[in-house]
């Protein structure tokens, strides 16, 4: 069955509107009313107004981002708000939208931000390669200066707050909230080690400063104009709200949809009309990514799964940055992991050595089995090496490394051979029996106990 | 060549006037280095370093860290061809591949009469519109193979100027921040709290 709900758009409302980027179209839709209500009201209620309404960050981590906003230490100023908009996870497009289409939004929610977090400077870090992104951003905080919502004396208050648009060169990594602080700084954007210090303590400049995503951001606006309650009232339980899937691959109408956390089911997601419309050609599912390229794979027996982190999360896999890449029954398993573990090779920063030279080594051997060269210790020798990058690849994944990059690429892997281990076969010229153990649900299954065991409780 | 020239230092000077801390400006000076001379020169860097209170090396060590700053001159066009995942299930590898035999260059190289640039690149944030190009970072949706011809024709006719401008002038994007109405930097070695805060009714620090 199809479940479409009649949850508002919270953060999408203007990204079919051709002239939604303007100020005077946002104006015109309720624009930067959020803002006048948060400025009617003390900062720290405006922190306890995003608290209720249990916002989760929606970068991939998944923190609360009222909680997130409580940890700067008391008494510490400067605090900067450095807005997360590097997005280069594969499968992942929604950011893009939001920052083309709608940047004002994007813009309130960064007031909205550093009003209630006590920071007068903020940075807008958005990805190199986005250059209508940039045009749209640049035009938009000019626009706004101008009309006085950014700047000194905000709407006549004494707020006031600096937006500095910034961007990167072309660098995945900086995706990772210590390496775009690096990024920053003007350094190589590598990430820094987390303990001691979160960014919330010591982050620009070693001091106090809240990382966000834009999807995060963006979703204030409405928040404040319609309560955190409002907001808390949509979605499930554990997730809140509303989130957008970008849905990719083998589908009838690959696109960008708004739901509502814990209604929709992979299976609306993928087949109903108003989403993905099944899959092309008539064919049958294979796989799909549920969260972007670092979490592990789903299957066909998990398409009546709620999109709800804490469910996906007992499955052995995460929404993530909410990219949903489908792979239909004809999709070479082994050629589909190389590519993905090729990414993680090439965007690896080089500064963890089992990531360094962990992802280079999973793409070699995977290249040696797609040449038709493989040995049949290769198997195990691809598992070894995921198991040296990430101990045990159980879910949640042990990390050897400093940011999660390195261990991202051992999820494709193991979830292949141990669902799709003939066609590794099938290129290794026979049989293979595998001796290293692995732990994830979603990894070894069994299947059918991991989606009953979730579906009692929705 | 390659340092600043008068119109570009001074946007240099302005851009680095945001930044609490100077050498935060590196990466979007390495861009407007790009802007200017189409790849980012060792003066470039020298004078950058000079700029924002650092060391050539530190630049250089930043520069060659990102994808997009280009050290040796590239083609009018740059064309980054996605290959990951989405793309590469929609038929982003085939796309490459023509790209390829089409303009007689392997990626990574540049034709020689320094028109075309072809890359393999990883996502570029474009996935349910697969497969997907850039030229000089302007996005090219569900592109066939005979619509990638019909681009590059027009490109060699000289068409579609004003939908692509030329590479390196990502720096154009310019954020103006008026004197009269800029808050100014946040000076990490000291700032009071903000006046603002101060309407918490109880006087205590949030998160406390």
């Amino acid at each position: 069955m199809v479940t479409v709900t009649n949850a508002p758009k919270i953060v999408t409302s203007r990204l079919d509107d051709p002239e939604g980027h303007t100020l005077e179209r946002y104006l015109a839709t309720g624009g930067y009313q959020g803002l006048r209500d948060a400025l009617a009201k003390k900062p720290n209620d405006v922190i306890e107004e995003v608290k209720s309404a249990s916002l989760l960050g929606r970068g991939g981590a998944g923190f609360p981002a009222g909680v997130k906003w409580g940890f700067c230490p008391p008494g510490v100023f400067p605090r900067y708000l450095v807005v997360n908009g590097d997005e280069s996870e594969p499968g992942t497009y929604k950011d893009r939208l939001l920052m083309e289409r709608d940047p004002h939004q994007l813009i309130e929610g960064v007031l909205i931000a550093c009003y209630a977090v006590g920071c007068s400077q903020a940075f807008l870090y958005v990805r190199g390669e986005m250059a209508l992104a940039q045009e749209r951003i640049a035009q938009a905080l000019n626009d706004a200066y101008a009309a006085g919502y950014v700047g000194k004396n905000i709407c006549g208050t004494d707020f006031s707050v600096d937006v500095v648009l910034h961007w990167g060169a072309g660098a995945y990594i900086v995706g990772e909230e210590t390496a775009l602080i690096e990024s920053l700084e003007g350094n190589r954007g590598m990430p820094r080690l987390k303990p001691p210090f979160f960014p919330a303590a010591k982050g620009l400049y070693l001091q106090p400063t809240i990382v966000n995503n834009v999807e995060t951001l963006s979703n204030l606006p409405w928040i404040m104009r319609n309560g955190g309650a409002g907001f808390a009232a949509l979605g499930a339980e554990n997730s809140k709200g509303t989130r957008i899937f970008a849905v990719s691959g083998h589908v009838n109408q690959p696109g960008v949809y708004e739901v509502e956390f814990g209604v929709t089911t992979f299976r609306d997601l993928l087949y109903a009309p108003e989403y993905g419309g099944g899959i092309r050609d008539g064919k049958q599912l294979k796989a799909f990514i549920p969260g972007g390229a670092s979490a592990p794979w789903l299957y066909p027996e998990h398409l009546d799964v709620p999109l709800e982190a804490a469910t996906v999360g007992k499955l052995g896999t995460m929404l993530g940055s909410g990219a949903v890449v489908v792979f239909d029954e004809d999709t070479d398993m082994v050629k589909a992991c190389l590519r993905l573990v090729r990414f993680f090779a090439r965007e690896s920063c080089g500064k963890c050595t089992p990531c360094r030279e962990g992802t280079s080594w999973l793409e070699k051997i995977l290249q040696r089995i797609l040449d038709g060269h493989g040995r049949p210790e290769d198997l195990n020798l691809l598992l070894d090496v995921c198991d040296n990058i990430s101990v045990g690849m159980a879910w949640p994944p042990t990390q050897t490394t400093i940011c999660p990059l390195g261990q991202s690429a051992t999820s494709p892997i193991a979830s292949a051979v141990m669902r799709f281990k003939d066609e590794f076969e099938a290129y290794l010229g026979g049989p293979v029996e595998l001796e290293v153990e692995i732990k994830g649900a979603a990894f070894v299954g069994p299947f059918e106990a991991a989606t009953t065991e979730v579906s009692t409780g929705v | 060549m390659a340092r600043f020239n008068e119109q570009n230092l001074a946007t240099a000077l302005e851009i680095v006037s945001r930044y609490p801390v100077a050498k935060s400006a590196t990466i979007p000076l390495l861009h407007l280095a790009q802007e200017q001379d189409g790849h980012v020169t060792d003066d470039a860097m020298e004078h950058i370093a000079e700029l924002v209170g650092t060391t050539p090396a530190q630049v250089l060590g930043t520069c060659s860290f990102y994808e997009m700053f280009k050290r040796e001159p590239v083609g009018t066009y740059l064309v980054n061809i996605c290959t990951n995942i989405s793309c590469q299930i929609m038929g982003g590898e085939e796309l490459l591949h023509h790209a390829e035999h089409s303009l007689g260059i392997k990626a990574g190289s540049t034709t020689s009469d320094g028109m075309f640039t072809i890359e393999d690149v990883e996502c570029i944030a474009a996935c349910t519109e697969a497969p997907c190009l850039q030229v000089n970072y302007r996005y090219f949706h569900k592109i066939t193979t005979t619509e990638f011809d019909d681009l590059i024709t027009d490109l060699r006719a000289g068409k579609r100027k004003d939908e692509i401008p030329p590479h390196g002038t990502l720096a154009r994007t310019r954020q103006h921040i008026p004197a009269d109405r800029g808050a100014g930097p946040a000076d990490p070695t000291g700032v009071p709290e903000p006046t603002w805060l101060a309407r918490n009714a109880t006087g205590e620090e949030q998160g406390s």
